[in-house]
């Protein structure tokens, strides 16, 4: 994979993550100069007696820089905390009219719905995000089994996703892109690989994709890809997975329905070509070891088969 | 002798240094400990117990390290195959259950167990036997931990267990619940350390140590141990309630059953968060120590820094929540834990400016125990400034959980934990053995673990701020995370030759270091008046304090308290705020019960997760040990009566 994301705090690509920008240069600059005058005065009062062995400071005075220094300390402290409360509050302001999107953390993966008053729109896909520029974008945190935490730095910082609990969250993307953030709290043995994409793209081009999702499944378009999809619905894949026109429906894992459109399989883990996907499915455990989904003895025609048919699910 | 009615023997407290000296022969078979292994195993000597204490912890120490180095070396490339995800997530667990609960909080009480006694003049730990039991109840949960490591069978959900990840869903097994039990083990032993440094600092100092003239580490160990006394109950709750919940099938946890999964994060963390600070005050106190005697002047400012002290310790209690900021919890409620985070600095800041202000007028020398000081400055500096970022919300919500947070407890446990107790240990070598550690390569100790540490930690702050969570144990190399990951690996390597030439400098010098002699330092505090190492008893005569200084401002009368029975083990109590001579106190003699009651806890924890009736044949044994511990024995019968006749 090469990599042509974002994924840092401070290149921020939003208004969520610029608001900390000014915070963050405050403390930054504010630790080197407490930094540097204390290690300074620390370094400088056990050399220099070393040198001179002049009458010792009164105590009155010293009593008093101690003072001093700790007067300043609460002035700094408080100037931090107004910063800190006003960045606070900007980011918590709930936005106006946002796309809502419910997002779902599973061992180890990310299921997408973007909710609709139409239920026919109702778009359920998993570990990329598309949302258009220029719009807030409202996520209601869930979790299908232990805690998950959901954080894109270059959008926003991170809110958990807590079992039993409503957490939400909002980020808006000023500039089209691909932002990545990974799973952040530990939730078992591929914390490590449980990543995702979010893809910032102009709001015309977010409804196009919106609306190319809507469709069922591409049907086959050969007899190569037909056999692959007879493959899928007969074998172990149609216990988890959904493909929508297919009588593949189940949501146990992340639905497949265009799964030829994702850049990435296997949570964000391998770019989204014909031998990382064959390598996935035949032996998911080797690049995953622990993820739910079980080894798959295919004969090699069938998987070719299988694999035609999913680079059909455009 | 003895001669007066009732309250007996306190008017023997004849003091003066013309008193007749004691009869040290006799001193000796009193507080003698029975060589040999029966020996080993049922002493009651506070420092014999503190010493095994500081070893063991030490010995953690390193095998906490060999996880850690080998996680680096997982981590020094992306995508690398050296551990696994199941060996990773036990590594990291196991690490840091070992350093929090079986390293940094033990080894802090435990030089607290070896020095206050020495410190406030006593001849040994209010409740040896007391005392006894603790080691062994945290040996044998640290042994439990470890073994259970080796066996495949380590805790794989972090030092922390959060559930649901941690409840019986997520975590089959037994994995978990040797967590739990071993957290319980060292829980029992901090408690018994806390009440042990709270009786014997006191109720037992010598007389005129007033509380306003105890020495600063004493303080600290009294602010530790009151920590230990409001946090481990909650802890013991949690780890109680948790293997209630993957055994008994309770739902404490479980939101589908009307339970709190957030619960449990309030539970660990009000005690987590000031866990934090009971390994930090300690250091804290050991600075203080360093600071005076290696300034050659007392501490500026002494009562700004007790309330310090006792601030930070009452402080610490208010910030658990900035540890789940984000869990959703309210904004406005938030903005307390923010306030009280950034709160605690100033305490801190009031100490590194007395301490600098003692620096600067006094007349420093640069030993090596200062030496770690300046780098406990350094890096513990880092570690707060990058602790007031944390405290931001709006920054944490970023930062948390990534391995700027790494960097971060790192500093501030590194430099404010191991660098003032590689201090501690320097300065105390000399008491503890009675020869001095070799200063070159204390240097070169140094030098390696400052190097060793910046190295390995700054860089994981880029890491975290560039997107790295914590606890993954690999990452891709598109992230572009390799090269700083690398660097850290290697500055890893740094810090293993610095502990390697620590050990190497302990070996040398228990053989060939210079003799110590009693002050090698010309230090102030009391544990610097009696030989190196002590005695059995500690002091032939126990001291009276007569001003704030001990050693430096004792006048030539060098007055000594009398009257103490050299043939039995008795000690001097003494009233709490002013240390005037209140009774006489018999202390117990060698037993090999602590261990037994150790070893029956142990059945109880151990065998209570695999079957209940664990619960019952090990409180069964509990009960019994106990009641042996508690039987009355003929000699001590024998000399109770004795002692009743002579008063």
């Amino acid at each position: 994979m090469t990599r042509d994301w974002l994924q840092s705090a401070l290149e921020a690509a939003g208004i969520q993550s610029a608001r900390l920008l000014p915070l963050w240069r405050f403390m930054w600059i504010v630790s080197i100069v407490v930094f540097v005058l204390v290690v300074a005065a620390a370094l400088w009062a056990v050399a220099r007696h070393r040198r001179d062995a002049a009458p010792p400071p009164s105590e009155r005075g010293m009593t008093r820089a101690i003072l001093g220094a700790t007067a300043l300390t609460i002035a700094t402290l408080f100037a931090f905390l107004v910063l800190d409360f006003s960045t606070g509050r900007a980011i918590t302001r709930v936005p106006h009219n946002p796309l809502v999107i419910r997002l779902t953390g599973h061992q180890w993966w990310w299921e997408v719905e973007y909710d609709d008053s139409i239920p026919q729109r109702h778009l359920r896909t998993a570990n990329e995000i598309h949302v258009p520029v220029g719009r807030p974008v409202l996520f209601q945190l869930e979790s299908g089994d232990v805690i998950h935490s959901f954080w894109v730095p270059s959008l926003a910082g991170k809110k958990d996703q807590i079992p039993g609990k409503e957490n939400s969250v909002w980020f808006q993307a000023d500039t089209a892109g691909i932002y990545r953030g990974q799973c952040a709290e530990f939730c078992g043995y591929q914390h490590a690989k449980m990543a995702l994409l979010v893809i910032a793209v102009p709001p015309d081009s977010f409804s196009k994709w919106y609306d190319s999702q809507l469709q069922p499944a591409a049907p086959p378009a050969d007899s190569i890809a037909a056999r692959g999809q007879s493959v899928f619905v007969s074998s172990a894949c149609v216990m988890c997975h959904t493909i929508e026109g297919t009588q593949a429906g189940s949501n146990v894992g992340p639905p497949l329905t265009h799964i030829a459109s994702r850049r990435t399989i296997a949570a964000g883990t391998l770019e989204n070509t014909r031998g990382n996907l064959a390598g996935w499915i035949v032996d998911p455990q080797r690049i995953k070891p622990g993820a739910n989904m079980p080894p798959n003895g295919l004969s090699s025609a069938d998987l070719n088969a299988l694999l035609t048919y999913l680079e059909g699910l455009r | 002798m003895t001669d007066v009615a009732a309250p007996p023997r306190l008017a023997a407290e004849r003091i003066g240094s013309a008193a007749p000296a004691p009869d040290v022969a006799e001193l000796e078979r009193t507080w003698h400990e029975r060589g040999g292994f029966w020996g080993w195993l049922t002493t009651v000597d506070h420092k014999s117990v503190a010493k095994r204490y500081i070893i063991t912890a030490f010995g953690f120490f390193l095998l906490g390290g060999i996880l850690a180095a080998a996680m680096r070396l997982q981590l020094s490339r992306p995508e690398n195959t050296v551990l696994g995800p199941d060996r990773y997530n036990q590594f990291f667990s196991t690490h840091g259950t070992t350093m929090m609960f079986l390293f940094a909080v033990p080894v802090m009480y435990s030089l607290g167990l070896y020095l206050v006694p020495l410190m406030v003049g006593t001849r040994n730990v209010a409740y040896p036997r007391l005392n006894s039991y603790g080691y062994y109840t945290y040996l044998v949960g640290g042994l439990f931990l470890w073994v259970s490591l080796v066996l495949n069978t380590g805790p794989d959900t972090g030092w922390f267990s959060y559930v649901p990840l941690a409840g019986p869903e997520y975590s089959p097994g037994k994995r978990v619940d040797v967590w739990g039990q071993a957290v319980t083990f060292t829980e029992i032993a901090a408690l018994v350390a806390a009440v042990e440094i709270i009786a014997t600092a006191f109720k037992m100092r010598a007389p005129g140590l007033s509380l306003h003239r105890l020495p600063l580490f004493v303080w600290a160990q009294i602010v530790t141990a009151f920590m230990i006394i409001f946090a481990m109950p909650w802890v013991a709750v949690a780890s109680q309630l948790l293997p209630l919940e993957r055994l008994v099938g309770t739902h404490f946890f479980n939101p589908a059953e009307g339970g709190d999964a957030l619960l449990w994060q309030h539970l660990f963390w009000f005690f987590g968060h000031p866990e934090v600070y009971i390994i930090f005050i300690p250091a804290l106190g050991i600075v203080s120590q360093v600071v005076t005697t290696f300034s050659r002047r007392q501490i500026v400012a002494y009562p700004a820094m007790v309330l310090a002290l006792v601030a930070t310790g009452v402080l610490a209690f208010g910030l658990w929540v900035h540890h789940m900021f984000a869990t959703g919890l309210p904004q406005m409620g938030m903005s307390f834990f923010t306030a009280a985070s950034a709160l605690i600095a100033v305490p801190t800041g009031i100490q590194f400016f007395c301490w600098i202000a003692t620096l600067w007028s006094g007349r420093p020398r640069l030993e090596v125990p200062l030496l770690f000081i300046l780098g406990f400055v350094v890096v513990f500096m880092i570690g707060g400034l990058s602790g007031v970022m944390v405290a931001s919300v709006p920054w944490d919500l970023q930062v948390h959980d990534t391995f700027f947070v790494v960097a971060h407890l790192h500093y501030v446990l590194l430099g404010g934990g191991v660098f003032p107790l590689f201090a501690g240990f320097y300065y105390w070598f000399p008491k503890f053995t009675g020869r001095m550690l070799s200063p070159a390569l204390g240097r070169l100790n140094f030098w390696l673990f400052f190097i060793g540490v910046n190295l390995t930690f700054f860089p994981m702050h880029e890491l975290g701020i560039d997107g790295m969570p914590r606890r993954v144990y690999t990452y891709l190399a598109a992230t572009g995370w390799g090269g700083l990951n690398l660097l850290a690996s290697i500055g890893a390597t740094i810090i293993a030759l610095s502990v390697i030439t620590f050990l190497a400098n302990v070996a040398w010098s228990l053989r060939e270091g210079d003799v110590a002699g009693p002050n090698p330092w010309e230090a102030d505090t009391l544990e610097w008046g009696t030989a190196s190492p002590p005695p059995p008893y500690n002091f032939a005569e126990l001291p009276v304090v007569e001003g704030r200084g001990g050693l430096w401002s004792r006048s030539e009368a060098r007055p000594v308290v009398t009257g103490l029975r050299s043939d039995l083990r008795e000690v001097l109590v003494t009233t709490v705020l002013d240390a005037v001579p209140d009774h006489l106190h018999f202390q117990p003699s060698p037993s090999v019960w602590p261990l037994l009651a150790a070893l029956a806890t142990g059945v109880l924890f151990i065998s209570g997760i695999f079957t209940p009736w664990g619960f019952v044949v090990g409180a069964a044994l509990v009960t019994l040990a106990l009641v042996g511990w508690a039987w009355p024995r003929g000699k001590e019968l024998e000399d109770q009566r004795r002692q009743e006749q002579r008063a």
